[in-house]
């Protein structure tokens, strides 16, 4: 077993050596190497952090016609370095009235709830920091405390705006959870585990071509869970200024903000594993761990283009038409879609892969067929019924 | 004492703890945060007991559901009034002391006399998917299919009578 093979056993294993040699107990070198790997994961992240608020800021600028930060360093690089600062430096306000304890707690919460996602996510075949079995009820478990950080942040600034803000990000988030659990229980059907690397290494054919609705609707509901346009409305600065964090100031704003892209790359990167393989690619994976992790951080970027691809195209929508969608659409497909393919699976589990990845293709398809028909004569009546109206009451008229 | 026991005995004392808190103190929201973070406390009892399935369920349905919507509840009412001025206890708290004392007694009476109680848990053998035993237990008529049933048909009813009540008649 080589560095190469296997870096972090390796590391791990010289540094216990090392702990033990200095006359430390067994265990608690142990313990205090394991707590040093979560460290070292959680200040790499912190970095590509950084880095992501220079990206996020090129790629918009780059959608909306313009060239972004390119004054500090080479294409701005140093850019975010110099935000940083500033954001640090800035007075520390704390509004009157405020509930101090939980006011200070929620940006921690915000940003922990984004960093333990990285738990049960696995960057290369030997490198996971918990292969949980239950890793997809993980994730919904880690946003619960996301909500939970909102909600606090919006009724401690004691503000009316923060408040409104907090309960509408609140309806976004626990709504739009359903929808995702009820899709990414299709893995967990294809793979029959809900453990993050056994759905990565079942994956000999990308979930994305047994069951593309899934995908669909995944990505939609990860866009709402992190409250990215088009459901952005917590934020709707021109009704409500900024939503839930409009009393931060300095460096706790700059821990929601930071949390949030976090969060968009995250959940680009469970995009990723879920229906995308992972960190597999053509057998790349099993070259090196450290080409798998290059190929994960590819495809969570990839996933993390998209969203922000979907955030600077399109509006934001009124919260009556997001729950709307959500409950009426969004919701009943999703299970439907979970109902149909548990179905398939049982019919065609003995079948060739051939004919089980078409079959469910094509029961996707049909899934989809059938609901946007559905929608579309919704839609028809309620039109005809609206115009219905209109001429009654030019008749009137 | 293993490290296992120290932590449980910490996370036990937390627990505690934050549930006296959740009946004492003044405010509403407060004590819905109190209540989070004895649920929390509750989750890491399971883990410690090996049961990382139930412990991620407790979060996802406690916390991320019902202490959710208790905070919402709160929230939505009122931020902070005069009346919360008044006794934070009420005459009869002296019988709900006595009824959780008399709960705690009997509790631990019971499982004192049980044979298991001084018994060191077994190691659980390699291989072994708790939530693949779970789920066949559920699913399994020899299991607990019948219960399972039961407690979704009574889920189902909830349901169906909450639509009902806030059905907008026309």
């Amino acid at each position: 077993m080589n560095f190469w093979n296997d870096p972090l056993k390796v590391a791990a294993d010289w540094l216990t050596g090392i702990f033990v040699g200095w006359g430390m107990n067994d265990i608690f070198a142990h313990v205090l190497v394991v707590f040093l790997g979560i460290f070292v994961l959680i200040m790499i992240l912190m970095v590509i952090d950084i880095f992501l608020v220079w990206i996020e800021r090129k790629v918009v600028a780059r959608f909306q016609d313009r060239i972004g930060p390119n004054r500090l360093g080479p294409y701005g690089l140093i850019q975010p370095f110099a935000d940083i600062i500033k954001l640090m430096i800035k007075e520390d306000t704390t509004p009157d009235g405020a509930d101090k304890v939980v006011y200070n707690l929620a940006p921690m919460l915000s940003m922990m709830s984004v960093l333990i996602l990285w738990a049960v996510v696995p960057l290369a075949p030997v490198m996971l920091g918990v292969d949980l079995n239950a890793g997809v009820l993980f994730i919904i478990a880690a946003g619960s405390i996301g909500t939970l950080s909102i909600i606090m942040a919006g009724w401690s600034s004691n503000n009316k705006f923060s408040v409104i803000g907090a309960f509408r990000q609140v309806a976004v988030m626990i709504s739009f959870e359903v929808p995702m659990l009820a899709v990414m229980l299709i893995p967990t059907i294809f793979s029959g585990s809900m453990g993050m690397n056994t759905i990565i290494q079942s994956q000999n054919i990308w979930y994305v071509f047994l069951s593309p609705l899934a995908a669909l609707i995944f990505i939609i509901a990860a866009i709402a869970e992190l409250g990215r346009a088009p459901f952005d409305l917590a934020e709707g600065e021109s009704e409500l200024v900024s939503g839930y964090n409009i009393e931060y100031s300095g460096m706790k704003f700059g821990m929601f903000y930071a949390g949030e892209l976090l969060h968009a790359f995250t959940f680009g990167g469970f995009w990723g594993i879920l229906f995308f393989g992972g960190y597999r690619f053509f057998g790349l994976e099993q070259v090196s761990p450290f080409l798998a992790i290059a190929i994960i951080l590819f495809k969570a970027l990839l996933g993390y283009w998209i969203i922000m691809w979907v955030k600077y195209t399109v509006m934001r929508i009124r919260i009556d038409q997001m729950l709307a969608f959500n409950w009426k659409f969004l919701t009943p497909v999703a299970f439907v879609l979970v109902m149909v393919t548990a179905l398939m699976n049982a019919i065609l589990r003995d079948a060739g892969s051939w004919l089980y990845v078409s079959g469910m293709m094509l029961s996707n398809v049909v899934v989809a067929w059938v609901s946007l028909e559905v929608v579309r004569a919704a839609g028809k009546k309620q039109r005809v019924q609206v115009e219905g109206v209109k001429q009654a009451a030019e008749a009137h008229h | 004492m293993t490290a296992e026991q120290i932590i449980f005995l910490i996370v036990g004392a937390v627990t505690l703890l934050s549930a006296v808190l959740v009946v004492t103190v003044r405010d509403l929201v407060h004590a819905a945060l109190w209540l989070v973070a004895t649920l929390f406390g509750v989750a890491i009892v399971y883990t410690l007991l090996n049961a990382g399935f139930l412990a991620v369920v407790q979060v996802v349905v406690y916390i991320g559901a019902i202490a959710i919507l208790f905070i919402f509840a709160v929230m939505l009412t009122r931020r902070q009034t005069a009346a919360d001025t008044g006794a934070a206890l009420n005459k009869n708290w002296w019988a709900g002391a006595l009824m959780s004392v008399l709960t705690f007694a009997g509790l631990a009476y019971l499982l004192q006399s049980w044979s298991g109680f001084s018994k060191q848990a077994s190691a659980i053998p390699s291989g072994f998917d708790a939530i693949n035993e779970l789920g066949g237990a559920l699913t399994s008529p020899a299991g607990y299919v019948l219960p399972f049933e039961v407690a979704s048909v009574l889920l189902l009813a909830a349901l169906v009578g909450a639509v009902y009540l806030a059905f907008n008649k026309k």
